[in-house]
């Protein structure tokens, strides 16, 4: 690498300063462009191909026009569960996330006592790896004998099913998910320490309650949090995949409840070796995803405040 | 003039001090009533990683013991040995190690050498290549999975390292998003002056940007570092040889077909999370940061 640049700046008499900039540029990006090139812009045209294909990642992939698209629609019960199970997580379980990041950093915000203490308690969870809070949580959540039946059997009932039945499997994975929102809650938590004092004093003149304070400017000026949070919330669960993956063995039992898309997806890829199927899954999930950001995107005109005015 | 102002002073000290008062106790019934609400968040936020603490030192008759144990009673610390004996532990760490290192190490070279180009080189198509780099950020890793895994199968590299080293080695976009944003915080006329100066641009690079980002640089390494330590999905997918697992995959390894060991396997997950734990102890104020630095300015 050393040698290269040297080399490159070694004329630096006979270039103009803007082509030498120029060199220099380009050079000091190489690792990422051949990157960009290699491991995502020739991936992403790729699997556009095979999910026009059929493919089995051995045999050459073998033309079937919009084959695999037609068939998720039309034939497939597992494409159907899992968007259904992705979207329900989506839907419950981001705006559950929002409240308790947003609600545990305005306490934490209140110049207690510990707070450092608190967020790092908070944060903890989202520490520990995948697999062993996977682990953990199904010690936890074993029907009956579990820790989790604790308060249950001391009311003298029987607990949820948890993770064994179909009506409770779902509402258990977005119960679970809020143990990791540590991230959001630092995020929160910074953005409460960002808003200008003086917002409030005049709030105070106004003779503003704290409903309204909180209405009128602790919400607004945090809107670009919340923002950045769906944002990357929407796009994190569209992508669930270690935790129910390790928690139920990637089967979707029970009744396919836990099948997520990315589940799935994966399954068709490594386990059913139909490669194209699994790639007509993934363009799809690309522009859906790509779509729900651009809502997102163009909603926030409408909802996010940016303290420095307009745009 | 000065008399007046005298005799003014006692009743609004007293009115203020009345005022304080009713304020501190206000305060106090305030805080007192957080408290009450973030007591038992913070309970249930510690539970995962208290009952496998607490798991892990058990014996194998209390692990559903009723009412629950939290103590145990003889604390069981063979538990720990018997875990790094029951699979081979010591293999997986060095595996684990040995990836997570590589790849930060790769990670931070080739993500910080491009941000310097993004953020503190002029040339025409830096906006662009900025552009596409935020844009990768929004694309599932689903997409590129199958190909990459081709690609890797093609060369040979399936059941190996590389695929989870070699990559890295080309930057990382969050990472370089990261150290643009920190980069571009540094006054443009060090640069200007040590080019003046006849300094190139990597003695730029190297004796002025990088020793001032060492918060960022820090950062970054920590981030790759957990992450490669905590990575599940790409070792899923392209280690199969037992000899080759890191331990997010061996940890499996503690179920056999007469149902988990938990004793064992709860000391097992103690001993992967804790490096972690520790690390974000040491280096809690470069985490906030780098958590704040990714989601603020962005």
């Amino acid at each position: 690498m050393a040698t290269t640049l040297s080399a490159a700046t070694y004329p630096r008499r006979r270039l103009s300063q803007k082509t030498r900039h120029t060199i220099n540029g380009l050079l000091f990006a190489a690792p990422w462009i051949i990157g960009l090139l290699v491991f995502w812009i020739y991936p992403t045209l790729a699997s556009a191909f095979y999910s026009f294909t059929k493919y089995n990642g051995v045999m050459n992939p073998q033309w079937v026009g919009f084959g695999n698209y037609i068939k998720l629609f039309t034939e497939d019960e597992g494409f159907r569960a899992a968007i259904y199970n992705t979207v329900y997580f989506a839907v419950v379980s981001i705006p559950l996330a929002i409240i308790c990041a947003f609600g545990l950093a305005l306490m934490l915000n209140a110049k207690i006592r510990g707070q450092v203490i608190y967020r790092t308690i908070y944060f903890l969870p989202t520490l520990v790896p995948e697999v062993a809070l996977a682990l953990v949580w199904i010690f936890i959540f074993t029907p009956r004998i579990g820790l989790i039946e604790t308060p249950f059997r001391f009311l003298g009932i029987r607990g949820p099913c948890w993770l064994t039945c179909a009506q409770w499997a779902r509402p258990t994975l977005v119960l679970l998910a809020l143990w990791i929102i540590g991230q959001q809650i630092v995020l929160y938590l910074a953005g409460l320490q960002d808003v200008p004092q003086d917002l409030y004093d005049a709030a105070d003149v106004d003779g503003a309650n704290f409903l309204s304070k909180f209405r009128n400017v602790t919400v607004p000026i945090l809107t670009p949090v919340i923002f950045f949070h769906l944002v990357t919330s929407v796009i994190g669960a569209l992508n669930f995949f270690a935790i129910p993956y390790i928690m139920t063995g990637g089967t979707g039992f029970p009744a396919n409840t836990t099948l997520f898309y990315s589940i799935y997806l994966y399954k068709n890829a490594f386990h059913y070796l139909t490669m194209g199927y699994a790639s007509a899954m993934a363009w799809l999930l690309f522009l859906f995803t790509l779509t729900v950001t651009l809502i997102i995107f163009r909603s926030a005109r409408l909802w996010v405040f940016y303290a420095g005015g307009e745009e | 003039m000065a008399v007046e102002t005298q005799q003014a002073r006692p009743t609004i000290s007293q009115n203020s001090s009345r005022r304080v008062t009713a304020k501190y106790l206000r305060g106090l019934t305030r805080s007192t009533l957080i408290h009450a609400s973030l007591v038992p968040a913070a309970f249930v936020f510690l539970l995962p990683f208290l009952w496998m603490i607490s798991t892990s030192l058990k014996p194998d008759t209390q692990f559903y013991a009723y009412p629950p144990v939290l103590i145990p009673n003889p604390l069981q610390w063979s538990n720990y040995p018997d875990a790094v004996t029951y699979i081979t532990f010591f293999l997986y760490l060095r595996n684990t190690l040995t990836i997570a290192v590589l790849a930060t190490i790769g990670v931070l070279i080739s993500s910080s050498l491009v941000s310097y180009s993004l953020a503190r080189i002029p040339w025409p198509g830096r906006n662009f290549l900025f552009i596409l780099t935020v844009a990768t950020l929004m694309l599932p890793f689903q997409v590129t999975m199958i190909p990459l895994f081709i690609v890797f199968k093609n060369l040979g590299w399936v059941n190996s390292w590389l695929p989870l080293i070699v990559p890295h080695w080309f930057g990382g976009a969050l990472y370089i998003f990261l150290l643009r944003q920190f980069f571009m915080t540094i006054p443009m006329e060090l640069s200007e002056a040590a080019r003046i100066d006849g300094a190139s641009e990597l003695k730029i690079y190297r004796s002025i940007i990088l020793p001032l980002s060492k918060p960022a640089l820090a950062t970054v390494a920590i981030f790759e570092f957990i992450a490669r330590w905590r990575d599940y999905i790409g070792p899923l997918i392209y280690l199969s040889d037992q000899e080759l697992y890191v331990l997010s995959l061996g940890i499996y390894e503690y179920q056999s077909q007469y149902g988990a060991e938990w004793g064992l396997l709860m000391a097992a997950s103690v001993l992967i999370t804790l490096p972690i734990i520790l690390l974000f102890f040491f280096l809690q104020k470069t985490f906030v940061q780098g958590i704040t630095l990714t989601g603020i300015k962005g």
